[in-house]
């Protein structure tokens, strides 16, 4: 399953509408927890999105690369913060949010979610998650993957707001 | 020297993010890493000892393929490698 709060969540698709006709890309850090959930092996919950730059300037409507450089930085800043790399996106312009064979034969992040938008005309339509399974590059696999969408302020967020319990 | 894993690859360091091994160059500081963890191997090299295509490897900032000496540039314990597959895609075939 893939976890994210609502606002990370629509800032993943605001960002394949900024950039549409191009595709966009970004990265999940969060955390891999177990699961308390029957039939559901592992959650990659995420706790933030960082944007990365599409390099594919020669084909940027129909290809993503981030490039290595960028993600040796955006781990580092996870590694900072606490978390960890544990997905990615992207969006498909006016395509639907299914997995090419591009994106898998591309994809390399075992235990990761790829989470693919599609965008019609400029607007965000569906989202959906992937996970890729597998032990390797020779058994490796995409799962379709749940997403469960937090819509609730996180904890602390609404003590803030709110910093004498009260209404 | 410290190497950053990435978290795929964390499942055959004992979930280590980051593991010290000693070495006086960057292929010496691989053959001893997959010495220590063996069943890293196969997912950074091909059969014939390559490194994959996919798996991009950092010498601090540095893509060790664009160093002068490569595989076998020197490195201090000071220095850092991270190993970072690629990212890439898109919904063309």
């Amino acid at each position: 399953m893939l976890r994210i709060h609502y606002t990370e969540y629509e800032a993943l698709r605001a960002h394949g509408e900024g950039t549409y006709p191009n595709e966009c890309c970004g990265v999940l850090l969060g955390k891999n927890l177990a699961s308390e959930i029957k039939g559901v092996s592992s959650v990659n919950h995420v706790q933030l999105i960082v944007r990365a730059g599409n390099t594919r300037t020669d084909s940027a409507h129909n290809r993503y690369n981030i490039a290595p450089q960028e993600l040796v930085k955006i781990q580092r800043q996870a590694r900072g913060l606490g978390l960890d790399i544990v997905g990615f996106y992207h969006s498909h312009p006016d395509h639907p949010a299914q997995w090419s064979a591009t994106d898998f034969a591309e994809a390399h992040w075992l235990g990761c979610s790829y989470v693919i938008t599609s965008v019609e005309k400029g607007k965000a339509a569906l989202t959906n998650s992937f996970l890729l399974s597998g032990a390797g590059e020779e058994d490796k696999r995409f799962e379709d993957q749940p997403i469960q969408i937090d819509i609730a302020a996180p904890l602390a967020e609404a003590a803030a707001h709110n910093p004498k319990g009260q209404e | 020297m410290n190497i950053n894993i990435p978290t795929p690859l964390r499942s055959y360091t004992g979930g280590r993010e980051t593991v010290s091994i000693p070495g006086a160059t960057v292929s010496a500081v691989f053959r001893e890493l997959t010495v220590k963890y063996p069943e890293l191997k196969q997912h950074l090299f091909t059969p014939e000892g390559k490194l994959r295509s996919f798996v991009n490897v950092y010498l601090n900032d540095d893509d060790i393929r664009y160093l002068e000496s490569k595989e076998e540039t020197a490195v201090k314990d000071s220095d850092e490698l991270t190993i970072i597959p690629s990212i890439a895609g898109g919904s063309h075939l």
